[in-house]
């Protein structure tokens, strides 16, 4: 019995096991020596794991009691999220070793979080919910105050976790109203109590849940701890907030709507469209006066992660596949973007203000082009990927008759497009500045023309990513 | 006799001063840390209190967990806000303000 819960989650024992022992091991030998060989490692652990996961799995399972559900939608989810942290780790050697940050616990951490990461996108039961959310948080509170003798990075992390708390208790309290009013944790009990017409005990709770996890996703009008947490955080960090965290927010969110509450469509799908609307008109117009590229960054997935609510909103198995689609297209962008934001540098000395970027094409007019391909698909122009995930999502907001939702997307992805291009128009058609440092490392470079590549040869067939997603998609609502 | 709504009220009234802590407050990061841990334990009342009325263990092992990761949590807030302290030499809620949010 004990033995066939522990292979289903054999992957989360094997990260979580690797984490302590390489801590251990860390500790009583070389200490920070020993940083580059463990961020490897810890980079190829999650590869390795993403391709056993990806591969080896199929059907569905469920340990423990239903506490922990592995099926095709978290699978989708977890390869998403350990290969988009792989790429962050490997991505922030560089910056982290010449900036003095590169300490040892930092891959470890990520490790963790990766691993609470993974419990929430599998979670069959409000306590291994809580447990994942739980682990995942708490690592991420110390990375965002990794640079420990900065006042902005301690800052970040004082806020991130005072805000990250509250919505924590936010989210349990719900977990408890649920509990209370549906007599059990397991999602497949609260399914059954919520059947034919959910009461107000349950709906006070469902409420909750998910302003709890809005916080998490940092969607509006539960985002002000976002661009504190991105501007303050070091930059290989902030990349890192930017993508795996955000997947597994969402994961969760599906998870939850769907699993615990799917006989109640009705009752989130007006909620999770409000999210979405707000999320994406606050995104696209408060990013309109920023100058750090990093806090735009932040509003930008703001209003990303209103697009995939948007998938969300539709509450079927289409909007669930629209919003895997949209969130790995999503990731991909981000990794290519935070390569470009990591080789900002003037003397050594990172640069955050877009000013910065006049005339950068002069310069670098590979990676201007590069930059380009990512901004206008961020943006949602036509013919890049970026595209084609927004596509995605209004045509499941349309199909489910959620069409004032998808007008209001497509208003604020063109008023949202302005600081997308305004960054293109600064780098090719901006006045003359002093040139910013031509160094970039070769991995960033790679993710950085990698990620571009991507967001142009994907519009052949998206690299074959529909069919996963429809099929996790379907595992999941049904 | 005391009822389950009884408990509920003590734990939402609790959960409502804890909310009005981290917000209305403005002197003080410390007192922020308390009005989370109470927030916590209305949200352990809740769960024990529906425990013993629905006659089910599994509200109690929630509480269980929850402690646990309260007491984690609570670790993990002051290590960065000793971080923050030394740093900024204050821990006024009006001083956490180097970045506009």
């Amino acid at each position: 019995m004990i033995q066939a819960d522990l292979n289903v989650v054999l992957p989360e024992v094997i990260l979580a096991v690797y984490a302590m022992i390489a801590l251990l091991a860390a500790v009583y030998t070389t200490k920070d020596k020993a940083a580059p060989i463990v961020l490897w490692v810890t980079a190829g652990v999650f590869v390795l794991l993403a391709g056993v996961i990806g591969f080896g799995g199929s059907g569905e399972t469920t340990a423990f009691g239903g506490a922990f559900v592995d099926d095709a939608f978290s699978r989708f989810a977890k390869v998403a999220i350990l290969l988009s942290a792989a790429a962050i780790l490997i991505l922030s050697q560089d910056f982290m070793t010449r900036h003095g940050l590169f300490r040892f616990e930092y891959p470890l951490l990520v490790a963790l979080s990766v691993v609470g990461m993974m419990m929430m996108v599998s979670a069959g039961d409000l306590m291994a919910l809580y447990m994942g959310l739980e682990l995942q948080s708490l690592s991420l509170y110390v990375v965002a105050a990794l640079r420990r003798d900065s006042v902005k990075s301690t800052e970040a992390g004082l806020k991130y976790f005072v805000l990250g708390a509250l919505s924590s208790g936010m989210l349990l309290y719900g977990c408890s109203l649920v509990y209370g009013y549906a007599g059990t944790t397991l999602f497949s009990g609260i399914t059954a109590a919520a059947e034919g017409g959910i009461g107000l005990g349950l709906l006070f709770g469902l409420v909750f849940v998910v302003a709890g996890m809005a916080f998490k996703v940092s969607a509006a009008p539960f985002h002000m701890w976002t661009p504190d947490v991105y501007e303050g955080s070091p930059t290989p960090i902030t990349a890192f907030f930017a993508t795996a965290p955000k997947v597994a927010a969402m994961g969760l969110f599906a998870r939850v709507v769907h699993d615990a509450f799917g006989g109640a469509v009705s009752d989130w799908s007006q909620i999770v469209a409000f999210l979405s609307v707000v999320s994406m008109f606050l995104g696209a117009v408060a990013a309109i006066g920023q100058r750090d590229i990093k806090r735009l960054m932040a509003y930008s997935s703001i209003a990303h992660m209103g697009f995939a609510l948007m998938g969300l909103a539709a509450g079927t198995a289409e909007g669930v596949q629209a919003m895997l689609v949209y969130m790995s297209i999503y990731v991909v962008m981000n990794v290519g973007t935070f390569a470009f934001i990591l080789s900002m540098e003037k003397d050594g000395q990172p640069v955050t203000d877009i000013d910065a970027l006049q005339n950068y094409s002069k310069h670098q007019p590979g990676r201007a082009l590069a930059m380009l391909v990512l901004m206008f698909s961020l943006a949602g122009i036509p013919p890049m990927v970026g595209f084609f995930g927004k596509y995605y999502v209004l045509q499941a907001a349309v199909d489910a008759g959620l069409a004032w939702l998808a007008v209001a997307g497509v208003i604020a992805s063109v008023i949202g497009a302005y600081y997308y291009l305004r960054i293109v128009y600064y780098m090719y058609f901006g006045e003359d500045r002093e040139a910013l440092d031509s160094a970039m490392p070769p991995v960033g470079w790679a993710l950085l023309m990698g990620s571009a590549a991507i967001m142009v040869l994907g519009v052949i067939n998206l690299f074959g990513i529909e069919a996963p997603a429809l099929a996790a998609a379907q595992a999941l609502v049904n | 006799m005391v009822g389950l709504e009884h408990y509920l009220t003590v734990a939402a009234a609790l959960f409502v001063i804890g909310i009005f802590g981290i917000f209305v407050n403005r002197k003080n990061v410390i007192v922020i840390l308390m009005s989370i841990e109470l927030m916590l334990l209305a949200v352990n009342i809740n769960f024990v209190a529906f425990s013993s009325f629905l006659n089910d263990l599994a509200g109690q092992v929630f509480t269980l967990f929850v402690l646990t990761v309260a007491a984690a949590e609570a670790a993990i807030g002051l290590a960065i806000l000793v971080c923050f302290f030394r740093n900024r030499g204050t821990i006024a809620v009006e001083d956490v303000n180097v970045m506009k949010g």
